[in-house]
């Protein structure tokens, strides 16, 4: 028998995340620092909504693009929050969370051969989904020195004349990394300059702790040349309902719409009625969850800072990414032993690119009781290492 | 400053100042100052447990009662109120909008203890017209927590 099997799949590398949360489950007193999604429940209200709309049996499809009341809220909202418009009828697609845009935009904008800028350390489909675009990804490493954010010079480095396309992953994972309007302003310029359209997966824009997100979609110039991802999940604690959408020129929605429409169909409608909750009435819950992480943010560091572990301080998402290279040891190294001899799982740098080489992302979604036990778990950990290589 | 102090503590009052100052971003010494003069203003009035008594070989019982009364001339219900609160057994006085116009939480050991109170002390008050008693049957939820079941992370391995 032969089993059909494509090659370009077969050879994408799985996550390397994963590995080490297998172990977790099966480790007794292990404990995590690696989930990536809100320890929150999803807020009441919004649950209830979702609830509200089963009972009334609105259990059909949606159009293909999504409840258009969801669409025009979330435009109200981007309006509100990033100061961009958005047509709800031609401009926005509702996804199945924010990986389905980014999967079904690269699709529909690459043809084979065609360059797609992605920065590492980054989340880890960008460039599976690029592959199975038929496109060529052309990393980009973001360096510790510039906090991760992406500046004008490396940009201009990696362009070639096939690049189509930049990947924008702030606020960052796993990096927590985030760009400010000025440093925006300088990928901007050279975008319109060079002719090169941005996606930018804004995902984790509700979450930065040192002013407000700026979407580079608010720029002049760049509305027409930038597909906005977003979602539900990060920002209300939505992740299992698979939501998020797309935002962006007419002509890239309606191809996206086409693939979306054939593959998808419709996002799930019960999230989507919840959703019309979440992005009218659910500020305040955004504003709370915020201020928890951000406590928790203070806490890892000042945390760090007195076991004397090098880490750069990020304003967004919510994870730390702190310098392990004193240790001589490889990322995998250190978080396998850290496992093994801490019984505290978090992830190897590496797993968001060969970059991330002598970093460890730790995440805080979870309580303060729960980083505290991991924190002392760290700091004997991290004394036991400086003891050893004393010797 | 004030609110995000008692956002935390009203949590966890356990909570050691040092680390309070550390996850709200702020200078220590001036969080205990803070703190110091929140509680000489009345604004902390006090730091205490939370116990699911269900769970300990003790018996309590917790009673709210409806009391509608008469208000006297230049005191309204305060006088009464006062009278109500320094028993204590009683937990908790609340003036009340709607059909009475005192709610008193009433902690006792037993079914019996509580009904004596109430017959002997409360309703034999002067002021005091009718009472209704409502016995707690199951804490479900306190302060803000839930008492009925501990929550467990289920978040599963995946990708991100």
């Amino acid at each position: 028998m032969r089993i059909p099997l494509s090659e370009e799949v077969v050879k994408l590398k799985p996550s390397g995340i994963r590995k080490f949360f297998d172990i977790v489950h099966e480790m007794k007193d292990a404990i995590s620092l690696g989930v990536g999604e809100p320890d929150f429940d999803t807020p009441w209200h919004i649950r209830d909504e979702g609830i509200y709309s089963l009972e009334k049996g609105k259990t059909i499809y949606t159009s293909n693009s999504g409840l258009l009341q969801l669409r025009e809220e979330i435009a109200k909202y981007l309006e509100r929050r990033y100061k961009v418009s958005y047509d709800p009828r031609t401009e926005m697609l509702i996804t199945v969370g924010g990986s389905e845009g980014i999967d079904v935009g690269l699709r529909a904008m690459l043809n084979p051969g065609d360059e797609v800028l992605i920065p590492q350390p980054s989340y880890v489909s960008y460039e599976p989904c690029t592959i199975i675009a038929g496109g060529k990804p052309v990393i980009i490493e973001l360096k510790a020195e510039n906090e991760f954010r992406l500046t004008e010079q490396e940009l201009r480095d990696a362009i070639t004349d096939k690049t189509r396309v930049l990947i924008l992953p702030f606020p960052n994972n796993p990096t927590g990394a985030i760009m400010e309007r000025k440093d925006l302003e300088a990928i901007a310029k050279v975008c319109i300059e060079k002719d090169i359209f941005v996606m930018s997966d804004e995902i984790y824009a509700e979450l930065t702790y040192n002013g407000d997100h700026v979407s580079i979609a608010s720029l002049p110039g760049m509305k027409e040349r930038t597909i906005l991802i977003n979602g539900f999940s990060k920002a209300y604690a939505m992740t299992g309902w698979r939501l998020g959408y797309a935002c962006g020129p007419a002509e890239v929605i309606k191809q996206m719409t086409k693939i979306h429409q054939f593959c998808i169909m419709c996002a799930p409608t019960t999230s989507q009625y919840a959703a019309i909750e979440a992005v009218k009435n659910g500020d305040e819950d955004i504003a709370e969850m915020r201020e928890a992480y951000n406590q928790r943010r203070r806490f890892l560091l000042n945390a760090f800072k007195e076991m004397g572990l090098d880490c750069f301080e990020p304003f967004g998402a919510f994870y730390v990414f702190p310098c392990i290279k004193e240790f001589n040891m490889t990322s995998e190294e250190f978080a396998t032993r850290f496992l093994e001899e801490e019984k505290v799982a978090a992830v190897p740098g590496t797993a968001f690119g060969d970059c991330g080489e002598g970093f460890l992302r730790i995440s805080y979604a979870y309580s303060l009781e729960h980083l505290k036990t991991a924190m002392e778990r760290l700091k004997r950990f991290v004394e036991k290492l400086r003891k050893e290589q004393e010797r | 400053m004030r609110e995000k102090i008692l956002a935390v503590i009203e949590k966890n009052s356990r909570i050691e100042i040092k680390e309070l100052a550390v996850i709200l971003g702020m200078d220590e010494l001036a969080v205990a100052n803070e703190i110091k003069k929140m509680e000489e203003e009345g604004i902390i009035c006090g730091y205490h447990t939370l116990i699911d008594w269900e769970k300990t070989s003790i018996e309590k019982v917790t009673a709210l009662i409806e009391v509608r009364v008469t208000p006297q001339r230049g005191q309204g219900f305060d006088s009464i109120a006062e009278r109500i609160y320094n028993y204590p057994e009683v937990n908790a006085v609340y003036l009340i909008s709607g059909g009475y116009d005192l709610l008193v939480s009433l902690e006792g050991k037993t079914l019996k203890e509580v009904s004596l109170f109430v017959s002997d002390k409360l309703s034999t008050l002067e002021t005091v017209i009718s009472t209704a008693t409502h016995f707690v049957l199951k804490k479900y939820k306190d302060h803000g927590t839930v008492l009925a079941k501990k929550s467990v992370d289920e978040r599963e391995t995946i990708t991100l």
